[in-house]
């Protein structure tokens, strides 16, 4: 057997009861959620949170299956268009809407992840990636997803016909419930009996063999529940934003979400959430720069891989010796 | 040799790796409660034939039995489940994870499978009593918190021994299981092979003679993928063939 190249370096693992630390960070993180639309652009935040789960959701694949998906905008973007189209088209109000794109990327997790799984490495993420490429060009030609002009106007509605969510804070407080949500079923699934089949997997995947586990199965469930929560993310998104476009199913969305986990540590639980909070300010911050973001980004990714490997909350987590 | 308690045999094994015949119909016969000993010189198929026995390998013809059951067509997993568990000739352990959580992982195949992961891994903790308990049987108790990768190489071939006894299984293999040991850890390992072993069947590869010589009931050589001689330590360390396929070895 040969041994498998060693990915990034990992948070190292400790009995669940030292987990303290993350538990208090869940709370500091639901604090600061009730706080951030006070003090940021209530809109800015829901981009924050909508893109820290989707980081979130593909962080659980790389960071504790060891699987590196290079298509994970297929996901986001595919619950997308779903969302969109079931509010616009079909009149779908919120609570609708969004689970149907949710259920439409897991499906798709489910398909591709069981055409990718069989392979490892590199080549799974090329799989994934000319995968979701494929889908990117069938959503260009597809006509409900209006080509290049993308899915416009998409009306926020109301939530259980009550909440009228064109209002921003009412819908920060749903995005917000909804990221929580998402983040804490991860934080869950990290640390289930699942997730330490998971990380054995990661570890050392022909030993978990050995132990008489189908690990197939075990990344197939993970792929497809990364898929769905990267939907839910997705989902959220267009509403929030009322467009679904061909950049949430773009490549370079693949790219982003691999640099959000990454700058903020993969493997940890909370980098993601950091990882997508930087990146998304700073695209907004310097958006004038306009290409020039793309750079700064690049430089960024290189910073990282160079200096801080990882990433943010890795390098803390390092520091302190504690899981984060 | 009395042919009805084998409890893993094979019939006519044989692996061709695109026209190079790693393991040439190769008929074994491990029975049940003894330790049986393949050896040979490098590239003998010693490991190919754990991986065909395992099924990480799919042999190109023959048959496999488990307690009369034809295995040859099972998944590896499957195998595993059957109570055939292997170990690994590179000491193989789950390295970020602690030293009891490896051991747990093992233990958590009793729960069945472990798709539930909307379920805190506090039910896990249920299995930390029998983890510790085993860790204690290869004498590293404690480690329980250190995780895998931080242990020395000793304590790591120490440590996969209880993960794989930890399932209880009824066939180890055990793939070169005092490799890369120094010469005290070599006693150590040898002591607990020989005390897992009560009441279980093992096959193992090993290089190590002395070890060899000090366990095993049995003893398989072979050379250049075919079964070269096949009896207890005495008869094979006088017979002809085996001094000269390990000469040759050396010598190519």
């Amino acid at each position: 057997m040969a041994a498998r190249s060693e990915p990034a370096p990992i948070a190292v693992a400790v009995p669940s009861d030292v987990l303290r630390h993350q538990k208090l960070g869940i709370v500091l993180l639901a604090a600061l959620l009730l706080v951030a639309p006070f003090v940021f652009y209530p809109v800015f935040v829901m981009k924050v949170l909508c893109f820290a789960l989707f980081a979130c959701a593909f962080n659980l694949l790389i960071g504790y299956v060891g699987l590196l998906s290079f298509g994970h905008a297929a996901f986001f973007g595919t619950a997308s268009y779903a969302a969109g189209h079931a509010a616009k088209v079909w009149g779908l109000p919120f609570e609708l809407a969004v689970p149907f794109a949710t259920l439409c990327s897991a499906g798709l997790g489910l398909v591709f992840g069981w055409l990718a799984i069989r392979r490892q490495g590199i080549y799974f993420a090329m799989i994934t990636l000319a995968l979701a490429q494929m889908l990117y060009f069938f959503y260009l030609q597809a006509p409900f997803t209006g080509g290049e002009d993308g899915i416009q106007a998409i009306p926020r509605g109301k939530l259980f016909g009550i909440l009228d969510l064109s209002n921003d804070l009412v819908i920060y407080w749903v995005v917000a419930a909804i990221f929580m949500g998402g983040f804490l079923l991860i934080y869950r699934t990290i640390h289930s009996p699942f997730g330490q089949v998971l990380k054995a997997i990661r570890e050392n995947e022909a030993r978990a063999i050995s132990l008489g586990y189908d690990t197939d199965r075990y990344k197939l469930v993970a792929f497809t529940l990364s898929a769905a929560l990267s939907g839910l993310a997705g989902g959220t998104k267009a509403i929030v934003f009322q467009l679904a476009s061909l950049t949430d199913v773009h490549w370079t969305m693949s790219g982003e979400v691999v640099l959000m986990a990454l700058v903020g540590g993969l493997g940890t639980v909370f980098g993601p959430v950091l990882g997508a909070a930087v990146i998304v300010s700073l695209q907004n911050y310097l958006a004038g720069l306009g290409h020039w973001v793309t750079i700064v980004q690049g430089l960024i990714f290189v910073a990282c891989v160079l200096a801080f490997r990882r990433g943010i909350v890795g390098e803390l987590a390092h520091l302190l010796k504690k899981p984060l | 040799m009395a042919g009805d308690d084998a409890i893993l045999e094979t019939e006519g094994l044989t692996k061709d790796f695109r026209g190079f015949l790693a393991v040439k119909n190769v008929n074994l016969r491990v029975r049940a409660g003894t330790i049986h000993a393949l050896i040979g010189p490098n590239g003998a198929g010693k490991t190919t034939c754990f991986n065909l026995l395992t099924k990480f390998l799919q042999p190109t013809s023959g048959r496999i039995r488990f307690k009369g059951r034809d295995i040859t067509h099972l998944r590896p997993a499957q195998v595993a489940k059957l109570g055939i568990v292997r170990s690994f000739q590179i000491s193989a352990v789950f390295s970020h994870l602690t030293a009891l959580e490896n051991v747990r992982v093992a233990l958590q195949r009793r729960r069945g499978e472990s798709f539930d992961f909307w379920r805190s891994e506090k039910v896990l903790r249920a299995y930390d009593g029998r983890a510790r308990e085993l860790l204690a049987a290869v004498g590293i108790e404690a480690m329980a918190d250190v995780p895998a990768v931080e242990l020395p190489y000793g304590q790591k071939r120490a440590l996969e021994l209880a993960t794989t006894i930890a399932l209880e299984p009824e066939v180890m293999l055990l793939d070169e299981p005092t490799s890369g040991l120094g010469r005290e850890d070599v006693g150590r390992i040898a002591a607990l092979i020989k005390e897992v072993a009560k009441g279980r069947t093992v096959l193992m590869v090993e290089h190590n003679l002395a070890v060899v010589a000090d366990l095993s009931d049995t003893i398989t050589v072979l050379a250049r993928g075919e079964v070269l001689a096949e009896g207890d330590y005495a008869r094979i360390s006088t017979d002809p063939r085996v001094r000269e396929a390990y000469i040759g070895s050396e010598e190519g």
